[in-house]
């Protein structure tokens, strides 16, 4: 088969699966929609598999590309519709299909008894179709509508079940944070657009200047920020990420497929994607890193004092995301694409595991509630602590890599500084912290159950899934093991080589293989400390907690109430821009806009019913109309 | 002041003036009279009233196309004087009277 049919089945398999189920929306039988949609995104893996197998080998390619047709051809904007596979989608591409595919055959048992199955499967295969148009697209504007199409199905799936009017308004919650997001996005698409006339990646990253020759890099910082922008609404970064936490009100499956493997890491994905542009932006870039750092530490401390075991999962994953733009923002993008991944893996593990666990509860989701899991569920109990092993950085698990080499990275790259160093490993312990914390309320300790909750465990087809995340999770971050480990070469820095560059033009990065072992040794002792101080918190004794938030009250409040960041939009942006608009309606538009269309409406009214009397029917009175014209005529002529 | 016979000779002007006099009076007719049979009769009286300064432009001009034109004129005002009397006839028939506000009741 040829690339371009590879390509086109990729692409339309989920979006067939979307209108077979969209079709049959109303159908109850969650099985056979189920094996549908699942069967539909395996396909899309089988062909990026075939698609990027033809990257290894003898004869590699650096990328594989379909072009299909031109799709806006207007003046000097010429947007193909052309997808490529190269080096940077490979990863994505893999990740997305292949934990899709997991993710949906989990939701054939997880959504079995949902009222709507058909519905489900039909937004989940229309957001992979959205996820594949972003990740492939071989321009910003295709990567656009993927990136609006995503949105658009998490807003449709965060409120799939709408009855419940939170749940409704935690979609809307996330699509109008989005919005700000894309705005922002666009605005950065017309910059380059504006700067290169070009919005095709290859075009743009040709027709990059020389940093010495540009000088003074505006425009392209510029660019760069409103990017940024963008990627902060998606990937929920400060100042838009609050959404995030509200999105945990969807499905579980949901919440684990778009809310923490794909959708979120688009960002991170398009700033990688575009990382010789941001090399020409070092203050764009300074702020990515800060923000991404501020971010993974602040959703961190938010995450220790959550009792809903989907909210730690998800400050965990905004948390996450936080690292991925430290990445970013310190030139290491390809450790940050390589967290996109080993996130993907463990973080999707989790939120499954959560659903199994809730699905196990009767969807209950309190951690207070719970406790002593282990008997009951040993199948995810053995697959979740594969997935807290890799969060908290463990070796050999896959988190250990990635989280290690972007901590290494923050302080030896020269875009890199201590102070990143230092919050990164902070959020590290911290994250170890929140994330034992959950173990222990959850699986370990003693029950809390109530009586009339009986726990069971998953059946197969969602205790599958969480065995080959579990596998993937742990040998997940065996390709990017550091050359001072590993002894040869990083396999995955030789895999980027070539379109992922290196901020060589800012200083040399530090080598030092005796500082990079102590680094590696601080983060992992500070993990170790701090799992083993959350047992003894929430294990060894339980006590303890409550009398540190009784001695730290005011803190413990302010963090358990996300730092009022909500109240605070609601206080300084939302309400005032509600009361504004009310205000408008209710003075402006009522006195002013509306009375001006009635009173034109009044005018002609009357003068329509004064002239109405002159067609009376009246025929003489027709005939004195012609008389009297012609008199009129008469005398301007003869006078 | 003696007067002038060679003054009272009639003229184009004064063929004219009759004229316009009958047409204003015809048509005042047309106008204000609510009878059909009075409104037909004052239309005849305009047409006629034209067709008088028709044949005195005939004699002042010295040729026949003004008497051609009456000629036509009185066909025409025969033709509509059948056509109005018909329908004079009908209304007569249905309302008993001849009144002109009838005729709005052909708006349908």
């Amino acid at each position: 088969m040829n690339n371009q049919v590879l390509f086109a089945i990729l692409l339309l398999a989920p979006l067939v699966g979307f209108l077979i189920n969209g079709f049959r929306w109303k159908s109850h039988n969650a099985t056979l929609a189920g094996t549908i949609a699942t069967a539909m995104v395996f396909i899309s893996f089988l062909c990026s598999l075939g698609l990027v197998s033809q990257l290894f080998g003898a004869n590699a390619v650096p990328s594989v590309g379909a072009k299909f047709f031109d799709w806006i051809n207007v003046g000097g904007l010429q947007v193909p519709a052309a997808f490529v596979i190269d080096h940077i989608s490979a990863i994505m591409v893999l990740v997305v299909t292949g934990v899709g595919t997991l993710i949906h055959l989990f939701s054939v048992g997880y959504m079995s008894h949902d009222e709507r199955p058909a519905k489900y499967f039909a937004y989940l295969n229309l957001f992979l179709f959205n996820m594949l148009l972003l990740i492939l697209g071989e321009n910003l504007l295709l990567m656009f509508v993927g990136w609006e199409g995503v949105g658009l199905c998490s807003y449709l799936l965060i409120g799939f079940w709408f009855t419940d009017a939170d749940k409704a308004a935690a979609g809307m919650k996330a699509f109008i944070t989005n919005r700000i997001g894309d705005a922002g996005f666009l605005l950065g698409i017309f910059t380059l657009f504006f700067l290169f006339g070009t919005v095709s990646f290859s075009e743009i990253i040709a027709r990059l200047p020389n940093l010495a020759e540009v000088g003074w890099s505006g425009p392209i910082t510029l660019a760069c920020l409103f990017l940024f922008v963008g990627a902060t609404g998606k990937s929920a970064q400060i100042p838009l990420y609050v959404w995030l936490p509200d999105a945990m009100a969807g499905p579980t499956p949901v919440s684990a497929l778009i809310h923490a493997a794909t959708m979120v890491t688009a960002g991170v994905y398009m700033i990688v994607r575009l990382n010789p542009l941001f090399l020409l932006a070092p203050n764009a870039l300074h702020v990515v890193a800060t923000v991404g750092c501020a971010t993974a530490f602040f959703a961190a401390t938010i995450g220790l004092t959550q009792w809903d075991i989907k909210k730690i999962l998800a400050y965990s994953t905004v948390s996450q995301l936080g690292y991925m733009f430290l990445a970013c923002g310190v030139g290491a993008f390809g450790a940050g694409l390589f967290h996109v991944m080993t996130h993907a893996f463990f973080k999707a593990l989790m939120f499954l595991g959560s659903g199994s666990v809730i699905h196990a509860m009767h969807e209950e989701q309190d951690v207070r509630k719970m406790g002593g899991l282990r008997k009951y569920l040993p199948i995810t109990h053995a697959t979740f602590l594969i997935g807290w092993l890799a969060i908290i950085g463990i070796p050999p698990f896959a988190g250990f890599f990635s989280k290690d080499e972007i901590l290494w990275q923050s302080f030896s790259s020269p875009l890199g500084n201590k102070v990143l160093w230092i919050f990164g490993v902070a959020t590290a312990g911290l994250t170890s912290f929140y994330m034992t914390r959950l173990m222990c309320l959850t699986f370990w300790g003693k029950s809390r159950v109530s009586k009339d909750v009986h726990p069971h465990e998953a059946p197969a087809v969602m205790w599958i899934p969480l065995a080959v995340l579990a596998v993937l999770s742990t040998v997940g971050g065996w390709i990017g093991i550091p050359a001072v480990i590993g002894g040869g070469d990083n396999w995955l820095e030789r895999w980027f080589e070539g379109v992922i560059r290196e901020p060589s033009a800012f200083g040399e990065p530090i080598h030092s293989h005796t500082l990079e072992w102590s680094a590696m040794g601080i983060s992992l002792s500070l993990a170790v400390i701090m799992a083993t101080l959350a047992y003894t918190f929430y294990v060894s004794n339980p006590s303890l907690p409550g009398r540190l938030t009784q001695k730290f009250h005011g803190l413990y409040r302010l963090i358990y109430n996300k730092y009022f960041v909500d109240e605070f939009y609601f206080g300084s942006l939302i309400n005032p821009l509600v009361d504004a608009s009310k205000g408008l309606w209710a003075y402006v538009d009522v006195n002013f806009i509306d009375r001006t269309t009635y009173v034109i409406g009044d005018v002609v009214r009357g003068v329509g019913s004064t002239a109405k009397s002159i067609q009376n029917g009246n025929m003489q009175q027709y005939a004195m109309y012609i008389a009297l014209g012609l008199a009129v005529t008469m005398f301007l002529i003869l006078r | 002041m003696p007067i002038n016979p060679a003054a009272w000779k009639v003229g184009l002007d004064h063929y004219l003036y009759l004229s316009s006099l009958l047409f204003v009076f015809g048509m005042l007719g047309v106008l204000m009279r609510r009878n059909v049979i009075v409104i037909l009769m004052c239309i005849e009286l305009m047409l006629n009233a034209v067709n008088i300064s028709f044949i005195a432009f005939s004699r002042y001009a010295e040729n026949v196309n003004g008497q051609v034109m009456v000629f036509f004129v009185m066909t025409i005002a025969a033709a509509e004087a059948a056509v109005g009397l018909a329908l004079a006839v009908t209304v007569f028939k249905k309302f008993r009277e001849v009144n002109i506000r009838f005729f709005e009741h052909l708006k349908g």
